[in-house]
């Protein structure tokens, strides 16, 4: 199936999890906020959210700013 | 813990100076420069987690930093449901209940939205965040994001990253002469001097982030305004004498070096 992450088409194996994703990507997930289709998804749910094709996922870190 | 601390909802803290995060040349300078300023509120902004460069994320090094609350930032908004949806996902990371707010729509001058500006701190103070709203320096808005229940107001000083200096300072006046949540101005510093100029107003804290990094020392710069800004609330706390329009003498004006006639 194709999910979008981070703006980025991806092709990704059916029903994946979105902790299997982050995994994949190399992303802690303590250390990232995840937003689904524009709802936030907190660390303790991402193992049992399964990802639908189409599904728009957002990874994000802190960086630096003022 | 000292008497005198700069109170935030139900979080207390020692230093009246918080740092941001941006501009610094690596990290390691940035963390040199935050240990230097004995800041207790460090800010950051949240960004796309970048696959190729892992060594990007903040997170990791300031988590080691010992005292250092985060406070992110809703940099990038340009609305008030981005704010907020920001404030969410940040606080995902952060662990804080502290966020500043900062809805700016131009990226020219970077000059806060202020009717988002108080729409996201309404929804996010409701949510139990301790909203910290960077702000135009308006007495009347200050009031109305009290209203809404933020943790602080946080007014320029002069655009962000311009180092025009406290610009600001008579709508400053104002809004602290009013105020029941702590002032601290947020952006355009550029000198300590401005920095303890600003306490000594009775503002509660400053922000500065362009000031250190773009130091050409950032540490020690970073020191530099750690004693201006302590100074500056001594200075406030002491009360400063009030302005005379005339010289009031220091010294006896006694007639004895005159000759006799």
């Amino acid at each position: 199936m194709q999910v979008q992450v981070n703006g980025e088409a991806m092709e990704r194996p059916d029903g994946e999890t979105l902790a299997a994703l982050l995994a994949a990507l190399g992303a802690s997930s303590g250390r990232v906020a995840v937003m689904l289709n524009d709802d936030v998804i907190p660390a303790a749910e991402r193992a049992a959210r399964r990802l639908a094709a189409g599904d728009r996922v957002e990874i994000l870190t802190f960086a630096g700013g003022g | 813990m000292n008497s005198d601390v700069l109170q935030l909802g139900n979080l207390a803290f020692n230093s009246r100076l918080l740092l941001g995060t941006g501009k610094y040349s690596d990290t390691a300078t940035m963390l040199r420069s935050i240990e230097a300023s004995g800041a207790q509120i460090v800010t950051v902004a949240l960004r796309r987690f970048n696959r190729e460069r892992p060594s990007d994320d903040l997170f990791g090094p300031l988590s080691q930093l010992k005292g250092v609350t985060l406070m992110p930032n809703t940099s990038g908004a340009r609305d008030a449901a981005e704010a907020v949806r920001a404030a969410r996902l940040a606080r995902e990371i952060s662990g804080s209940p502290l966020i500043k707010v900062e809805i700016h729509p131009n990226p020219q001058h970077l000059l806060p939205d202020p009717i988002e500006t108080l729409e996201a701190a309404r929804v996010l103070a409701a949510e139990g965040f301790l909203v910290m709203p960077y702000m135009p320096a308006d007495p009347v808005l200050a009031k109305r994001l009290e209203d809404v229940g933020v943790a602080s107001v946080m007014p320029l000083g002069a655009p962000i990253g311009s180092g025009q200096g406290l610009g600001t300072s008579e709508m400053l006046r104002i809004i602290i002469e009013n105020s029941r949540v702590p002032v601290i101005v947020d952006a355009g510093l550029r000198a300590p001097s401005e920095a303890a100029a600003a306490m000594e107003m009775g503002c509660a804290a400053v922000l500065i982030n362009s000031a250190v990094a773009a130091a050409e020392q950032p540490a020690a710069m970073a020191a530099a305004f750690a004693q201006a800004v302590q100074a500056g609330r001594a200075a406030y706390l002491a009360g400063l004498m009030p302005r005379r329009a005339t010289a009031s003498a220091t010294s006896p004006l006694t007639s004895f070096l005159k000759p006799e006639t």
